[in-house]
């Protein structure tokens, strides 16, 4: 390899052709800008077209192109190729989810587990339209405002051992989001959704390993929601002794 | 006819090793091995007091054998990174808001070192008195 060139591995997989999946190199030109989205962009279209990969905003707002970068869940658009050159720089799809194709992957358990959460506000009376929005102080916001930046890129779940092992898992993205329609003054859905957080496979599946924090892009804190449920789960079951309902 | 085959990855044994941040967390979750067996050595000596002074006295003994000394050297590392590692991550699991603004991190982390200090002074003098 010359100084103005790096090496990029691919886990290559075409489901028609592959009975699995396979490692392809390419040498593409070296540039300090170029993201590893960008990168892939440069082989479609000079190098091999038949690679497949997810992607759309290339800014870090759709989560659409999570991938393994060298054994790390990372967004390909908000890592560049500076960052690893002159090392070689090694793709593979999101861990823990099937792989679709090449770089894309089956996220249909993480979207199903998002909508398992309730993840709407669950008011305690339906109001009229007439009656104007639902009002709230910026303190109230502030609450809950950190668990809903989520871009559902699902890097938290190819971080977490624990829906490696166990796929019944809730995971993460999914708890965060719970966590977040919890925390909501104008929600009064908390005791629905306590039954999910409650179970094995809601928060106590979770053993703080930590690293869906590390990866998550947008800052958003799984960790610290999956922990703060699991004191709300010990409070409702403290409670639930005295005063079952 | 549709082409769709997804292909399913093995997680390998080893899924542990191929990551820091995974293998520092085992090291975390695993000290509790070594301090589950500290804990039943001391169970062990608290049953040998029942039995009288020669038990109690041989439990001692057996006490000061190198492997003894090197196990309970190994079991008090692991306990204090254990106890490093856990009081860096208290903080996720306490969201505590003073007026308008959430009690910052450093502050529980210094609660958390605070109230080992006063402990362990306390269980010193316990044990000296």
């Amino acid at each position: 390899m010359n100084a103005s060139t790096i090496t990029i591995d691919i886990l290559r997989y075409r489901p028609e052709m592959d009975e699995k999946p396979f490692t392809q190199s390419f040498e593409v030109p070296y540039n300090a800008d170029l993201s590893v989205l960008e990168t892939l962009q440069y082989i479609k279209d000079h190098l091999d077209s038949s690679i497949s990969f997810r992607w759309s905003c290339r800014m870090a707002i759709c989560g659409s192109c999570g991938m393994m970068v060298n054994g790390v869940p990372k967004l390909g658009c908000k890592v560049f190729l500076r960052n690893y050159h002159p090392k070689k720089v090694t793709l593979a799809p999101l861990a823990n989810f099937p792989i679709e194709r090449d770089l894309v992957v089956v996220m249909d358990d993480f979207i199903d587990k998002l909508e398992s959460v309730k993840p709407y506000l669950i008011p305690e009376k339906e109001k009229d339209l007439a009656a104007g929005p639902h009002q709230q102080t910026p303190l109230q916001m502030e609450k809950f405002k950190h668990f809903s930046m989520c871009i559902n890129c699902g890097l938290c779940y190819a971080a977490c051992p624990q829906y490696a092992l166990d796929k019944k898992f809730t995971g993460p993205a999914a708890l965060a989001l719970l966590a977040r329609y919890n925390r909501d003054s104008r929600d009064n859905g908390e005791a629905e959704r306590m039954k999910i957080v409650n179970q094995e496979e809601g928060v106590w599946g979770c053993t703080f390993v930590g690293y869906c924090s590390v990866v998550c892009p947008k800052d958003v804190d799984p960790a610290a929601a999956i922990q703060l449920l699991k004191v709300d789960s010990s409070k409702d079951y403290l409670i639930g002794m005295f005063k079952p309902d | 006819m549709s082409k769709r085959k997804p292909y399913v990855r093995e997680l390998p044994m080893d899924w542990w090793l191929k990551n820091a941040f995974y293998t520092k967390y085992m090291i975390r979750e695993g000290s509790s091995i070594l301090i589950t067996l500290y804990s039943l050595i001391l169970a062990w000596g608290v049953l040998r007091l029942s039995q009288g002074e020669g038990a109690f006295n041989a439990w001692m003994a057996a006490l000061h054998h190198p492997f003894s000394i090197i196990l309970h050297l190994i079991a008090l590392a692991l306990a204090l990174y254990h106890t490093v590692t856990w009081f860096s991550l208290a903080p996720k699991a306490i969201a505590l808001w003073i007026k308008e603004k959430r009690l910052p991190d450093k502050f529980i982390i210094a609660g958390h070192y605070g109230a080992f200090v006063v402990v362990s002074i306390f269980c010193l003098i316990i044990i000296t008195l």
